[in-house]
């Protein structure tokens, strides 16, 4: 048995005054003990209720899942000792410091006290928050509430880590930084499953991905494997004025390999089979019936199209969207 | 591998006392940071005190020791059960702060963070009594019973209260927003705090009111405090109601019942509960 192991997961909500939703749908996911895996999959797609079934929050209606071999339905506390988790949205309390959130953790996971300061000391250090540590975190912002939440899932340095996003909100350099300490953690033995909308965040710290959509995983394997999936060369567009993209598709339709897609507003993606002809021709038939070109050219399979080819729609996420969810 | 770090050691019972103990200490840490919360739940009291002394105490003839005694029971009974509201608003806050998703992933009991919740009504509810003691007998309260039977009243009332708490923290984790909580208890706790005998004597009201004030709980924690703290006036017509005629066994069956029915159920709630 794997390590995490969940088992034909299936949870419904029922919102009053709307249809059911089926936010797991059969979900089957493995983790090997000491790897990355990534769940990517679009909004909505059932990554945050994946992560809370697995870290006790919520009961799936069906299925089971397993960590180290304990039913996580079964005997919870057990699976809280072992696990660190920080959710989507940070959970801190906002009239503590950063400094104090931590010890409160490392208590409640009943460290001793001393222990417990000493390693919200390292932790605070690690995460780059020596100069706010003792202010509350109501002074926060959403990044560094995010370092803070992502700290407390670190404090008794779990074996199973679950971040659901956690480089969301974060700048490019809390990005990385963060990238490096969950490759230091994997390098020591931690095993991870995280979540993200990001591809390249996916790309880079996932020893396997399992892309998800309506609640079920639609593929899995490492990043290359899903890229040799959806085959060869690319070409894509970008239009100059978005009124042409249905011309532009209509073009990329007839030399193309397969069905075109629209990967932002202005941009096309089509696969191809001989790259630089298709290319070639896609550019003097635009020019030909007046189409302007921002951009043309060729380029490998990126998860990006993996994804496409797979859901039928791109993994942007839409900043303005998320913030209306939350 | 880095060594996961290891928990002292410890059976069920200890860890409950420290996690009651963290979750306890989180509270007094809102009300140190957020002293607001302390300063109105303060003179909100003091305000009560003083206003219905002078503008009612002079339309309000009581034999006796006067208006003053007979209010001050009324005032603490009200003030304790509004205290205990903000458990509701406090437990609806966590919930939405998600700070409630993080204690449920951790290896903690849940009943301490309600043990931690309701206990921090209690200290708010027990510095209010406090400060309105000190305000009352300033403006001529007096107790005339021995030291036992006031601190059995006093006790009384923050028993209550307590129970109460708990059937907050309840509603607090039901609803979907803490403002819901804050606007219904306003609703709900203002006609039963008034419709009782805790600030006029309830012989007086419509026969309807007066029925509903005498069967009306707060009547009975008022009664009970009344009498533990000698103040109530001679002549005083009691109803015929069970509760009017045994206020003290009232509160006591009625802090039971609260906590047979709403600690079970605040924890069961407790461990479904997800932002
Ligand atoms: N508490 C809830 N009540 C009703 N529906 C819910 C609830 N939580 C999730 N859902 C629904 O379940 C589905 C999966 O949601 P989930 O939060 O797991 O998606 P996600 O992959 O994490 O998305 P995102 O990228 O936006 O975070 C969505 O359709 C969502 O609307
Ligand atoms: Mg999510």
């Amino acid at each position: 048995m794997a390590f995490i192991e969940a088992i034909d997961l299936v949870k419904t909500y029922s919102p009053k005054g709307s249809p059911e939703v089926r936010a797991l749908d059969g979900l089957n996911l493995e983790v090997q003990k000491g790897s990355v895996t990534a769940l990517l999959g679009p909004n909505g797609a059932g990554k945050t209720t994946t992560v809370k079934a697995l870290t006790t929050l919520i009961k799936p209606d069906s299925g089971s899942a397993f960590i180290d071999g304990v039913d996580v339905a079964a005997d919870p506390q057990a699976i809280r000792r072992m696990i660190g988790a920080s959710g989507q949205y940070a959970a801190v309390d906002q009239n503590l410091t950063g400094f104090e959130n931590l010890v409160m953790v490392g208590r409640l996971y009943h460290l001793g006290a001393r222990v417990a300061r000493q390693r919200a000391t390292e932790l605070i250090e690690l995460f780059d928050l020596v100069e706010s540590q003792n202010r509350t975190v109501k002074g926060y912002s959403g990044g560094m509430r995010r370092r803070i939440d992502l700290a407390g899932a670190l404090v008794i340095r779990p074996p199973v880590l679950f971040l659901d996003e956690p480089t969301t909100g974060l700048d490019p350099r809390s990005r990385i930084g963060l990238w490096e300490v969950i490759e230091q953690l994997v390098t020591d033995g931690t095993t991870v499953l995280l979540t993200t909308q990001y591809l390249e965040e996916a790309d880079r710290l996932a020893d396997s991905i399992s892309v998800i959509d309506n609640g079920r995983v639609i593929a899995k394997g490492t990043a290359d494997e899903l890229k040799a999936s959806v085959g060869g060369l690319r070409v894509a567009v970008t239009v100059v004025d978005e009124v042409q993209i249905d011309a532009a598709r209509a073009i990329l339709n007839r030399f193309g390999s397969g069905e075109p897609a629209v990967l932002n507003g202005r941009t096309l993606v089509v696969p191809v089979s001989d790259g630089p002809v298709a290319l070639a021709a896609i550019v003097s038939a635009a020019a030909t019936e007046g189409i302007g070109l921002h951009d043309a050219g060729m380029r490998r399979p990126t998860l990006d199209d993996v994804f496409l080819q797979l859901t039928g729609h791109a993994a942007e996420i839409d900043e303005a969207e998320k913030e209306s969810a939350a | 591998m880095s060594t996961t770090l290891k928990p002292i050691p410890g059976n069920a019972v200890t860890r409950f006392v420290s996690d009651g103990a963290v979750t306890t200490w989180r509270n007094m840490m809102k009300i140190i940071r957020v002293p607001e919360i302390l300063l109105f739940s303060l003179i909100q009291p003091i305000m009560f005190v003083l206003l219905f002394t002078f503008v009612f105490g002079a339309a309000i003839d009581i034999p006796g020791d006067g208006y003053t005694s007979f209010l001050m029971a009324g005032i603490f009974a009200q003030t304790v059960v509004f205290g205990s509201t903000y458990s509701g608003s406090a437990m609806a806050q966590d919930l939405k702060d998600g700070i409630i998703d993080r204690f449920r992933t951790l290896p903690m009991s849940g009943a301490a963070v309600l043990v931690g919740r309701t206990n921090g009504d209690l200290v708010i509810n027990t510095l209010s009594m406090l400060v309105m003691m000190g305000t009352g007998l300033l403006v001529g309260w007096r107790v005339n019973s021995s030291p036992l039977e006031f601190l059995a009243g006093v006790a009384l009332l923050l028993l209550f209260s307590y129970a109460f708490s708990w059937v907050m923290a309840f509603l607090g984790m039901s609803v979907k927003s803490p403002e819901i909580i804050n606007n219904a208890s306003f609703l709900i706790l203002f006609p039963l705090t008034f419709i009782s005998n805790a600030f006029v004597p309830s012989e007086n009201l419509p026969t309807p009111l007066r029925i509903f004030a005498e069967w009306n709980p707060v009547s009975a924690l008022v009664q009970s405090a009344r009498e533990l703290f000698g103040n109530v006036p001679p002549g005083t017509i009691v109803g015929d109601a069970w509760p009017a005629q045994n206020p003290i066994a009232t509160v006591l069956i009625g802090v039971a019942v609260l906590l047979v029915i709403f600690v079970p159920l605040s924890i069961r709630k407790f461990a479904t509960i997800s932002r």
